[in-house]
């Protein structure tokens, strides 16, 4: 029997799945393979089943109808919007990442290479010399990044975000992207890391992904952006018309009406 | 001399020093607990546990049924029960316990209508009573203390985790209902046997103000954790020694003296917060 080569290894197929919160399929026939890693953002307009999804990736909730299938012993982390996030709550940045980890009884403080571990992340992240501070005082960027510690800490084989560059502002986003990018490419343990996130942002986010699924109670489509990112698609998911142009090799999404932009794009082209 | 030797009378009186210790211990206990309570935003529980023990208390009366035991297996349905309604999310455990506690604290006025006679024991659970203080009553809070304190040790992250962030802890293998039940258990258990001290009517101050107050003073849950359970040993100790010279109740006292240092608190945290503003406006 020849063996599937680890990259290719699928981490989690699911089949026909369909999840409801007792009433009727919130998500219906979702067929959608993750494989280790990959680097996999999803798209769809607000109420379209995103975080349902995720959740039914997670676990947290079970199909009604069809199946998920994970590879044995695969380890999960979730990162969660930063809006959920009670940023009043009296924690620190070590306390934060140190909540994820195992505890033995008996011994409720980080141990050594514990904090060495936490530490290295830490490093990787930027976000040394930061244990003792408070999670409000830090910068979005840096807010997001302990939360991606602490995730990271679980040694995860794939890493779930929903909405990571919610609410922040351009240059955080560039930096969340660049992070989980350099995640991808080379994780701090080892193996690779499946990444799948969702996102509202088509042009500063999802554009710039490996492989994109357009996601609306269904998968509309799946592939890489420049295959996804079609006014047919893009309008069986928002349920409204829009136009795609290219500029420097990147689609960029325009809502129809966005011929301010458009003619921008053409002079900035132009010139 | 004299005053010295007047500062220290009441410590001759041995129904004094057992109060002096379990208001102590007392306050140490709802100190603890109460970091939980406040940090969970559920302040209103202590508050609606302690009319369900009121509910529980007086069927024990009527019942001739030990009269701490029935408060305590009342409080601690009761406090199971709401953390069951709450976690459906249909209801708000704020609706949750007002429709539990208050059916339970209207049970109580009921039964102390048609039976009188339990009026007496009644009393001594909504005010408190620190004078009848016996050793069983100081080992029960002091049993109870020990068992917070371990039971919070050796889950400390999985009560953190699920305290801050529950949908996460719960995706990351923590099981958030046991964490909820388990501190609906140490909640019930520690009004239970603080309630002779402070009484029903103030206990729900008692485990908001340490923490409150606690919560002012740092931004880590580690060092709130021991922070707030102090203040609340300060606060029960200073409140009842005060309470010997004023001739006032001691629950009163207690909470009051709580009060003096959480507004003393929050008055430095907002002078802090301004001469801050200040020295940005500066720059």
């Amino acid at each position: 029997m020849k063996s599937v080569p680890e990259e290719n290894q699928n981490l989690m197929k699911c089949e026909h799945m369909s999840c409801s919160y007792g009433g009727a399929p919130v998500i219906e026939g979702v067929d959608l393979t993750i494989r280790r890693g990959e680097f996999v953002g999803i798209v769809g307009p607000s109420g379209s089943g995103k975080t349902t999804l995720l959740r039914a990736l997670l676990g947290s909730i079970k199909p009604v109808h069809g199946k998920v299938e994970r590879l044995p012993g695969l380890r999960l982390a979730y990162v969660p919007q930063l809006e959920t996030v009670d940023w009043n709550f009296p924690v620190t940045v070590g306390e934060v990442i140190g909540m994820s980890r195992p505890q033995r009884l008996m011994r409720p403080k980080s141990q050594n290479s514990e904090l060495a571990l936490i530490e290295d992340v830490l490093e990787r992240l930027g976000l040394g010399g930061l244990l003792q501070r408070h999670i409000r005082e830090l910068s979005g960027g840096q807010q997001q990044r302990v939360f991606l510690a602490r995730a990271l800490i679980q040694k995860p084989d794939m890493l779930i975000l929903d909405e990571p560059t919610a609410g922040v502002d351009v240059r955080t986003r560039h930096e969340v992207l660049h992070v989980l990018a350099d995640l991808n490419e080379s994780p701090p343990h080892g193996d690779g890391i499946a990444i799948v996130l969702t996102t509202h942002d088509l042009n500063g986010l999802a554009a710039h992904l490996p492989r994109l699924v357009c996601f609306n109670r269904t998968v509309i489509a799946d592939g890489t952006p420049a295959e996804v990112l079609q006014p047919y698609f893009l309008e069986r998911t928002y349920g409204a018309p829009m136009e795609v142009l290219q500029h420097g090799g990147m689609p960029i999404v325009l809502e129809q009406g966005g011929d301010e932009l458009r003619n921008r794009l053409n002079r900035s082209s132009a010139s | 001399m004299i005053v010295a030797v007047d500062l220290l009378k009441p410590f001759s009186y041995e129904f004094f020093r057992n109060g002096l210790i379990i208001a102590t211990l007392a306050g140490a206990l709802c100190g603890l607990i109460g970091v939980f309570v406040v940090l969970r935003g559920m302040s209103y529980i202590g508050h609606g546990l302690s009319h369900a023990v009121f509910g529980g208390a007086a069927l024990a009366a009527v019942l001739n049924l030990n009269y701490f035991l029935g408060a305590g297996f009342w409080g601690l349905a009761s406090g199971l029960m709401i953390g069951r309604v709450s976690r459906k999310r249909i209801i708000g455990a704020d609706a949750a316990i007002g429709v539990i506690t208050t059916a339970s604290f209207a049970m109580g006025l009921a039964l102390q209508a048609r039976f009188g006679q339990a009026k007496r024991s009644i009393d001594a659970v909504l005010f408190g009573n620190v004078l009848g203080v016996f050793t069983s009553d100081i080992l029960a809070v002091a049993g109870v203390g020990v068992l917070s304190v371990v039971v919070i040790i050796g889950l400390y992250r999985k009560l953190l985790f699920a305290t801050f962030d529950p949908e996460v802890a719960g995706v990351s293998g923590v099981s958030v209902p046991a964490m909820e039940a388990v501190l609906m258990v140490l909640l019930s258990a520690t009004i239970l046997v603080t309630v002779r001290v402070i009484g029903v009517l103030l206990i729900s101050a008692l485990l908001v103000l340490p923490a409150v107050t606690a919560r002012l003073m740092t931004n880590s849950f580690g060092r709130m954790l021991w922070l707030s359970p102090v203040l609340g040993a300060i606060f029960g100790g200073v409140g009842m020694y005060i309470s010997w010279y004023a001739d006032i109740p001691s629950g009163a006292v207690i909470i009051l003296a709580g009060t003096l240092v959480f507004i003393a608190a929050y008055s430095a945290v907002g002078v802090r917060r301004r001469s801050q503003l200040a020295g940005l406006s500066h720059h």
